[in-house]
């Protein structure tokens, strides 16, 4: 196959130096088990890795397979074992590596779908699992919310941090522990857990304390915080579940119990406005 | 619909062992747990050793006799190193769990600082009273004794 005229890159951008991508292919309707293939890509000053990958599909080899969408470190998609880390393709520059070889495998601790794909399905379930969501004890303040729940920016301060996750399962394929054991929920869903019970609007703290408090819950992360090392939002798992430890503990000694919720402020209409204020402009949808 | 052929890419023990270039607490809990599991071995050992007591003086003898040697020595000595290390680094981890070291949760800016990062000193301290009390049980094991 010849290069996509498409992708001219001889033109535009100066090619600083050719790496070879030493990939893992897996197909589940030809192969027993997953083979290394190597290819030879050209690399331009800031050509990410997943550039480096579309760069194959377009001139190489159109079967090679991975999943990706924003290509700006936003959807989480692209997560894959790079050079010895579960990394974001699209984050990681090429020559930042500082390697000649780039070897490239999907998330390990995940099953192989086909190539670098790999199947997401049990993070997605765990974190469904400790119910990622405003819990109330009035199940019709969040049916039929009628105004905004008062939080103030230091209680916001608290959980902002745990906020920020994308869903992309780096996490779990760093955790030692989850490589020896698939039951255990893992500091993805560990980390949620604290953002929700930590967030002044939740009421449902015993409730998801009831569903990690298991052999495969909290008690179970010993702190190998490579999890926080490759996580590419900051949100810092590790962290996460060693203060959920901490409260779980405090709530069980009913030395902190968090029992009700903020509440619903009234209407913005009920308030006066300050002085020189001026009209917000008319509706325009 | 549920594919059927996916390959198990688990990483198992070996993820324990050499599972990519993590920071020095991924290995520092693999050490942990390997060390934990030489020291319920050695429990086994001496529960298997001192239990023999039961059978008289002969039995103990015997069983006693069966653990000399310079094999049973360094044993013994990487137990000592085992119940130092993870003793110690027990204590972090405890400390860890109540959250102490690690700061407070706040709004995360680029470049991250992750909590690991800010207990770090105390992992090194760890380590570097392990090792003392290492050479000190080494020294009492193959050279005072």
């Amino acid at each position: 196959m010849g290069e996509n005229p498409n992708m001219d890159t001889s033109q535009a951008e100066e090619i600083v130096k050719t790496v070879t991508y030493n990939v893992l292919r897996y197909d589940p309707d030809k192969d027993s088990k997953p083979r290394m293939q190597r290819f030879q890509v050209p690399v331009p000053k800031g050509r990410t890795v997943l550039e480096g990958l579309i760069y194959i599909k377009e001139n190489l080899d159109g079967s090679l397979t991975w999943r990706s969408s924003c290509r700006m470190g936003v959807c989480g998609s692209c997560g894959m074992f790079i050079n010895g880390l579960p990394r974001l393709a699209c984050q990681t520059q090429i020559l930042d590596l500082n390697a000649d070889e780039i070897q490239i495998k999907p998330l390990p601790n995940y099953d192989i779908l086909k190539d670098l794909v790999p199947d997401l399905k049990p993070l997605l379930e765990k974190h469904k699992y400790i119910h990622p969501n405003l819990v109330r004890r009035e199940g019709k303040e969040i049916d039929g919310l009628t105004g905004e729940f008062f939080q103030t920016p230091k209680e916001l301060e608290n959980y902002i941090q745990f906020t920020f996750c994308i869903k992309c399962g780096l996490c779990l394929a760093a955790c030692p522990t989850v490589a020896t054991d698939a039951n255990y929920l893992g500091p993805q869903a560990l980390a949620q857990t604290f953002r929700y019970n930590t967030d002044t609007r939740d009421e449902g703290n015993q409730f998801r304390f009831d569903l990690i408090d298991t052999a495969d819950g909290t008690t179970k992360c010993h702190f190998a915080g490579a999890c926080s090392d490759v996580c590419p939002k900051g949100v810092d798992p590790a962290f996460a579940i060693q203060l959920l430890k901490r409260d779980m503990l405090l709530h069980k000694l009913h030395i902190k119990r968090k029992e009700k919720g903020v509440p619903i402020l009234g209407k913005v209409t009920d308030g006066k406005r300050m002085k020189g204020v001026p009209d917000a402009p008319e509706k325009t949808v | 619909m549920e594919q059927k052929n996916k390959f198990n890419n688990r990483l198992g023990i070996w993820g324990w062992l050499s599972g990519g270039r993590y920071g020095l607490e991924r290995y520092a809990y693999s050490l942990h747990r390997l060390c934990g599991l030489g020291i319920l071995a050695y429990f086994l050992l001496h529960i298997f050793v001192t239990g023999s007591r039961i059978d008289g003086q002969g039995s103990w003898d015997s069983a006693m006799s069966s653990v000399e040697g310079i094999i049973f020595k360094i044993g013994e000595f990487l137990v000592f190193f085992a119940f130092a290390y993870h003793g110690l680094n027990g204590i972090r981890l405890i400390l860890t769990e109540f959250g102490v070291f690690l700061g407070k949760p706040k709004r995360a800016d680029f470049p991250y600082k992750q909590s690991t990062l800010r207990q770090r000193p105390v992992l090194l301290v760890v380590m570097v009273l392990a090792a003392i009390l290492t050479i000190v049980g080494g020294w009492d094991f193959f050279i005072a004794n």
